[in-house]
């Protein structure tokens, strides 16, 4: 079926766009290859699996392959060529596609076909898989004085081809605006614009661009792309997306741009920075590239499957990030379009085998101490080493405290047996789960409608031992914030029959201890308020023995008071009175067996054995161990300081298969080792390939993909788009509107040694770049998406600097440079839904509160709204390029988001205070501040206008001026006139919601 | 006007022109597909969606999703199974579970687990359902039960995904997302994708991440609002204290006038869109205390979804949903949070039931009263099932086989499709998968889901990917 395309459409797609027009020549690449890629590939393509009539138009030789006296393509023959044939006959059965295929060549299309094989069926391989050529600049006239660099060159050849005329140099203040936003993401001061409007020498512009590359918030900016690429999030993704610590990795990412660091050092780093020899610190931290994947706590997830999907994640993700490639999509079958195989696909998996990690759990971090922690840390090991050597040592006079202890053995085991539940019945306002392990998930809500409605769980339990004497309950709390466990009372039944138990308990606050819940009031309760985070137990001494078989079940019902989430476990013992908690215990059944030895019959081993035991409560050693557990507490306390963050550390590799169709039940695809896709070469290497090896093939000169993609990523940088398509790279991709340019700068970065300052520079450097982004009706007409360059473009800027815009024109921001994520105002309850454990966002009452938008703690599965209005990603897969919508919701955010409300009243501050006295000087400053250039008479009347009416507003009303003043935590300035304030805050909020104050045109 | 001025509005999308299908291009060229004569700049902030005309007549024109997160058991509601009553605490026959998933039973000693509520037919059609829906149960007649669903994942994050945009890897776009952008919204106020979340009292809460109700690759202008119970709304929807509606009003205006006076200098259409997104925005802070207001209810509606509104509960929720749709909201997407039942399904599934039961049947009911059941499509279900065997007095994850219910537009009343095996353990006959699911609904709404599609990374995507039938024996 044929789409309905209307002649407006067509014209559309017929200028510019891939098919070519009728005088010139038909390149295969450019005008061929597109049309059998997404129309024929499927069928004949490079997946197996569906090709039919063996037949692969993908391939030179299957392409012109003698088929018994026919031949797909038979150069220069048209009508011989079975291809064309196919494609225009109107014979059902011979017609391709087939009729009921769903897409389908327009005679148009056809035409291109047919004169590619008339002008003699030149073919060549995919351009992206090729190594780039090293064009030289083309020569031009240059009529418009628009050259100023070989980039210009490229794209003034291309204008001049495309009859488009370029647009002038953009005015000094859009330029320095442009620039600071491209380079450093944040607006350029007033006093650097007036330096650069102020300074007429040649290279003014130039030093501006140096000036913004060395800034350091250079890396910041180029954070921002990066981090969406790799994925980096602070929390986990999937079901619980619990937070992670992995922010150093981001500090190592802002500063290796702004060292400059090579891009081929950079991505080393990253894939393998654990196993270049001597690993620094911050190579290991790059290495947290390999674990910035979603990954899951959730239970009953099987590590089986996690591990595949882990696999894939980042084959997915390494194939988009440095080879735009979709590999992805070879995770079932065969690539369609491109030339990845399913065993390519596993194989590139396979490379990540030895990344140790938990399947299914929490992901433990490395602690990542600086130089100074580390020889603190040493210090405290030494002293550590020094104290345990001493409780490790045996003396002769331990053998004698021996000795005597041995002669009053106190053998023991185990006494108690974990009874698994046989019911568990909660009344309203609890909820459990049973876990395993005989371990019952409780969570205890608030009562929501019935506030006297008592909350309870009863416990159903049976042992197969005869005459219990006492039954324990363990008392687990969740990770923070657990609540309170308080509970007024704990009955125990028999028959229904109560059973007054003895209590004793491991923990209890102050005047809260166990026998409150004994007491039979509910007025008085057991608590563990002081111990919220460690397990507790009570033990529950029956008054006698007693059977408790599945027929004489005993109950336990705890009432409960706090609201709490955590597991609890009930034990039974047959042990003999009393059974307190402590004192339940007796030496391990090993020690125990020795001690019934007699002492020539013990082994060397067994001595050993037991004196090690013994040493562990030898009472002459109590002040050595008092000393050992007071340095453990200080190196305990020590090692919070120390900063965490999950790096790869290698592990013997897991064995990876081919998983027919993508499915991990199936073991029955063939083991395979790292490799590299088959098309694209073969590592030469000893055994078996690393990820070092892939990195350095991914960096090697000769690899076709990797320099045209960063090359490509920079120029979207730069002019919003990329000269081919960001995200692919591959036949479905785009036939770069700028090929020989594309291939010149990815030659360049190579021979600079992966510069990407320099590539930057030369890039902003260029005419092209420095165009106006004013478009008139015609240019728009002729080249709506702007791929021909003849101006620059204009779009809003990225979530992360509408924030940092709005913070810097305040003189709120705080432009400190990296740490852990902080956290912004963020609407109460937005994090309503997450759970296990259920957690609240409290914001930064501090400083932190003004940090740039990239720090935002970045939760995946409930990003922080203001930044997801503006499209930022939650970064749970790879994202190339951002959409950029324009929304209501970004309206909201604007106007109504305390941040930006506080932003507006910190910079009516700034502009009473430094705005000059008459309305409209502060109006101009005002102006001037937000947008850096002057407002015309029309725009200072708008304003002028709207201060008015707000002032009188908010002089009728002074509350309002007070409430309105009062969002944020920022103190109001004493002495300042509410409405006054007020109004300017109005003003301050109007210009911050301009389309020009988020937009880099 | 230039129509390529429109189209130039459009560069939210992809700026690829590669990237654009030629039925979206098409879309942006014919001024039909915007509101009103005249092609303004709030004309063209409303979408009208990519697929115009329908590929074939539409019985649904909305769609409301009661999405039951964290897997009601079929076994204990839609699904009676006799023969597992008969083996209640017998080994389950190896032949049934071997090689299949399995989620927290694994490695355990699998035992059958009979239904622990009883069923009962119901209406004229008979349709057997779980007595403790006595509410459903009394629109029987109205609702189709499909007791045959298959999904792939068993893992809840993963399997809520997949339910949502037919999908296991993160970053598709989502159902609601998909309509958005196919066929637009009809609402001038409000958002064309609402989201509304409840939790119950029995069972621990499911996480619900916002992925459920993302746009995904699609531009994030489709993606999911949630409305809140408490707080604002939506979010940021309310003014800062000290704001009056006037106040706004002006700041609004001013923000209007200037961007206005900047495009008679830079000619932007991006401009245009940007002054009608803080028109909309400004409507939709009007529009919003009205819905939420449930005051002009009458009595008996109240009574007929048992709430008085307001309190964030499913039955409040369910209100607010019809009053939603009844504005022109394409799609309605309504969690009900507490349906993970490991422990105590017998209590839990009656407690949850309890919780559902009656706005859901009133949903019916009161669409069916207002003559909008004809065109709005109800969904009722969750991401899986739960296993045949026991885990304790509670059942575990199950996607072999499982069960959901629609109702309304173009769906055949009282009617039962498809079957589990007899120990409600693997669909056997007419089975429906997810993306068979998926493609009935794009069906219902008039759309072929092999032609609502998405190029993005070179491939045309889709929210069946590569698969889905349409369903056609429920069809009315």
């Amino acid at each position: 079926m044929t789409r309905p395309c209307s002649p407006a459409v067509l014209a559309l797609l017929l200028l510019g766009s891939t098919v070519a027009r009728a005088d010139d020549r038909v390149d295969f690449n450019r005008d061929v290859r597109p049309l059998l890629s997404d129309t024929c590939f499927h069928c004949h393509g490079p997946d197996d699996k569906t090709r039919e009539a063996e037949l692969r138009l993908d391939e030179k030789e299957s392409l012109f392959a003698d088929r018994g006296g026919y031949a797909a393509v038979v150069p220069k023959k048209p009508e011989a060529s079975e291809i064309v044939k196919r494609l225009t006959t109107d014979d059902p059965e011979l017609q391709m596609p087939p009729a009921g295929f769903k897409k389908s060549l327009s005679p148009e299309q056809v035409d291109v076909v047919r004169r590619w094989i008339e002008q003699g069926a030149d073919w060549k391989g995919h351009w992206a898989y090729v190594p780039p050529s090293n064009p030289a600049p083309p020569t031009v006239q240059d009529a418009h004085g628009f050259v100023r660099s070989e980039i210009d060159r490229f794209v003034y050849a291309r204008l001049l081809e495309k009859g488009l005329v370029p647009s002038p140099e953009a005015d000094k203040v859009t330029l320095a605006r442009r620039l600071s936003f491209d380079l450093r993401g944040l607006p350029p001061t007033v006093e650097e614009v007036d330096a650069f409007l102020a300074d007429e020498s040649p290279d003014a512009y130039e030093k501006l661009v140096d000036r913004f590359l060395a800034s350091d918030h250079f890396g910041e900016r180029m954070a921002v792309d990066w981090l969406d690429l790799v994925r980096y999030a602070d929390s986990i993704g999937y079901h619980s997306d619990n937070p992670r610590d992995v922010w150093l990795y981001r500090d190592y990412v802002i500063r290796s741009f702004n060292e400059n660091k090579p891009f081929d050092e950079f991505t080393i780093e990253q894939l393998a920075g654990d196993l270049l020899p001597n690993a620094t610190r911050s190579q290991r931290i790059a290495s947290g590239y390999n674990r910035l994947l979603q990954t899951t706590q959730e239970g009953g997830a099987q590590a089986k499957e996690y591990t595949a999907k882990y696999t894939a994640d980042r084959v997915r993700n390494v194939s988009s990030v440095w080879l735009g490639s979709t590999m992805g999509c070879s995770e079932c079958h065969d690539h369609k379009f491109d030339p990845f195989t399913a065993a390519d696909f596993y194989a590139m998996g396979a490379f990540f085998a030895d990344v140790q990690e938990t399947p299914v759990g929490r992901q433990g971090p490395t602690m990542l101490p600086t130089t100074e922690q580390q020889a603190e840390l040493d210090r405290f090991d030494g002293e550590r080493r020094r104290l345990q050597t001493v409780l490790d040592t045996q003396t002769p006079e331990l053998d004698a405290e021996l000795a005597e202890w041995e002669s009053s053995p106190e053998a023991r085991f185990d006494p108690w047996t974990t009874t698994r539940p046989r019911e568990v019945v909660a009344s309203e306002g609890v909820s459990t789960e049973e876990l395993v392990d005989g371990f019952v998930g409780v969570e205890v809500r608030s009562p929501e409608a019935d506030e006297a409605a008592p909350r309870t769980t009863t416990f159903t339990v049976a042992s197969h031992l005869a005459g219990v004497t006492a039954l324990r309950l363990e008392v687990l709390p969740n990770d923070e914030p657990a609540g309170v466990f308080e509970v007024t009372e704990i009955s125990v039944q028999q028959g229904g029959k109560p059973v007054k138990p003895r209590a004793t308990a491991s923990h209890a606050d102050g005047g809260h201890d166990v026998g409150k819940a004994f007491d039979g009031n509910v007025g008085t309760s057991w608590s563990l308020k002081s111990n919220p985070a460690k397990p507790s137990e009570a033990v529950l001494e029956l008054p006698a023995p007693v059977a408790v078989s599945p027929d004489q079940p005993v109950t336990v019902t705890v009432k409960w008071a706090g609201d709490w989430s955590g597991r609890v476990r009930l034990a039974a013992t047959a042990q003999k009175k009393p059974v307190n908690v402590g004192n339940d215990g007796r030496p391990p059944i090993d020690v125990r067996t020795i001690v019934a030895t007699p002492p020539e019959a013990r082994t060397d081993a067994d001595r050993k054995r037991l004196a090690a035991y013994f040493r562990g409560f030898a009472p002459s050693l109590d002040p050595v161990r008092g000393e050992l557990a007071k340095v453990n507490k200080q190196k305990a306390d020590y090692v919070k300081t120390v900063p965490v963050s999950l790096v790869t550390t290698a592990v013997r590799p897991r064995t990876v298969r081919v998983l027919p169709r993508g499915n991990w039940l199936d073991d029955s695809g063939p083991v395979v080792d790292p490799a590299v896709p088959e098309f694209l070469g073969r590592l030469e290497v000893d055994g078996r390939a690393t990820r070092l090896d892939l990195a350095r093939w991914i960096v090697d000169e000769n690899n076709p993909l990797t320099a045209r993609v960063v090359v490509n990523r920079l120029w979207k940088q730069c002019f919003g788009r990329g000269l081919t398509a960001l995200e692919d790279f591959g036949s479905q991709g785009e036939w770069p509107t700028h090929p020989e340019l594309l291939d010149w700068l990815a030659v360049d970065l190579v021979r600079h040694d992966w510069d990407v300052k320099r590539t930057l520079k030369s890039i902003v450097m260029s005419g092209a770049y420095r165009q106006s982004s004013v478009a008139d009706d015609e240019l728009r007409s002729k080249d709506p998406y702007n791929k021909w360059l003849a101006r620059q473009s204009r779009y809003r800027v990225p979530a992360e600097l509408v924030r940092d815009n709005a913070l810097a024109v305040s003189g709120l921001l705080n432009p400190t440079i990296g740490g852990p994520s902080v956290k912004p105002y963020q609407p109460t309850g937005y994090w309503k839904h997450l759970n296990f454990p259920k957690r609240t966002w409290s914001h930064d009452a501090n400083e932190n509160q003004y940090r740039r938008g990239l720090y935002t703690f970045w939760q995946r599965s409930f990003l922080h709204p203001s930044l997801l209005a503006f499209d930022a990603p939650s970064r749970e897969e790879c994202v190339v390029q951002r959409p950029r919508s324009n929304n209501p919701l970004q309206a909201l955010v604007l106007l109504n988001d305390p941040t930006y409300v506080e932003a507006s009243r910190a910079f009516a501050e700034r502009i009473v205070d430094q705005g000059g006295e008459s309305d409209e000087s502060r109006l101009r400053f005002a102006f001037r501040t937000t947008l850096l250039r002057q407002p015309s008479d029309r725009e200072l009347s708008v304003l002028s206008d709207l201060l008015k009416e707000q002032l009188t507003t908010y002089q009728a009303d002074e509350a309002a001026a007070k409430a309105f003043l009062s969002v944020g935590q920022r103190p109001l300035p004493e002495n300042a006139n509410a409405a006054e304030l007020a109004a300017w805050t109005a003003v301050a909020r109007t210009l911050l919601n301009l389309h020009e104050t988020i937009t880099r045109s | 006007m230039n129509p390529l001025n429109h189209l130039h509005r459009r560069t939210f999308l992809s700026t690829s022109s590669l990237g654009i299908g030629s039925a979206v291009l098409a879309s942006f060229l014919e001024p039909s597909k915007v509101r009103g004569d005249d092609v303004t700049a709030d004309a063209a902030e409303q979408w009208r969606g990519v697929v115009d005309p329908l590929h074939h007549a539409a019985k649904a024109k909305r769609v409301i999703h009661l999405c039951m997160a964290g897997g009601p058991s079929h076994l204990e509601t839609f699904d009676h199974k006799p023969k597992l009553a008969e083996m209640n605490g017998q080994p389950m026959p190896e032949s049934f579970t071997k090689g299949k998933p399995i989620a927290q039973l694994q490695g355990r000693q699998l035992k059958c687990m009979g239904p622990q509520h009883p069923f009962r037919q119901w209406g004229e059609s008979g349709q057997s359902i779980a007595e403790i829906f006595p509410e459903i149960g009394s629109v029987a007649d109205d609702i189709c039960i499909v007791n045959s669903l298959k999904t792939e994942a068993i893992n809840h994050d993963p399997a809520h995904t997949y339910m949502n945009t037919g999908s296991l890897i993160s970053g598709r776009p989502s159902m609601g997302s998909w309509l958005q952008y196919g066929l637009g919204s009809e609402s001038r106020d409000l958002p064309g994708f609402v989201v509304l979340t409840s939790i119950g009292r029995f069972g621990q809460s499911q996480p619900i991440a916002a992925r459920q109700w993302s746009a995904g690759f699609l531009p994030s202008r489709f993606q999911g609002v949630e409305f809140r119970s408490k707080g604002d709304p939506v979010l940021y929807v309310g003014n800062p204290p000290g704001v009056s509606r006037d106040s706004q009003k002006q700041v609004v205006d001013a923000v209007g006038r200037l961007n206005g006076l900047r495009n008679e200098v830079v000619d932007d259409p991006e401009i245009g869109t940007r002054i009608a997104a803080y028109e909309k925005a400004f409507r939709m802070q009007a529009a919003l205390p009205e819905l939420m207001n449930v005051a002009g209810e009458t009595k008996e509606t109240l009574e007929l979804y048992g709430t008085q509104g307001g309190d964030g509960s499913f039955a409040s929720n369910c209100l607010l949903s019809r009053r939603l749709l009844e504005r022109g909201v394409r799609f309605v997407q309504l969690y009900h949070r507490g349906w993970d039942h490991h422990g105590g399904v017998k209590r839990n599934t009656e407690g949850t039931a309890g919780e559902v039961d009656r706005a859901c049947a009133a949903l019916i009911k009161d669409l069916k009263q207002r003559d909008m059941l004809k065109d709005t499509l109800v969904v009722w279900g969750g991401e899986f099932g739960r296993t045949p065997m026991a885990q304790g007095n509670g059942r575990d994850h199950h996607i072999q086989g499982f069960s959901c219910w629609m109702a309304g537009g173009g769906i055949k009343g009282g009617v039962t499709h498809g079957a589990t095996d007899e120990l409600g353990y693997d669909a056997v006959e007419n089975v429906m998968h997810v993306n068979d699911l998926h493609a009935t609904i794009l069906h219902l709404l008039g759309i072929d889901h092999e032609r609502l599609t998405y190029r993005f990374q070179g491939r045309d995507f889709r929210l069946t990917d590569i698969a889905g039938e349409v369903v056609k024996p429920i069809l009315a």
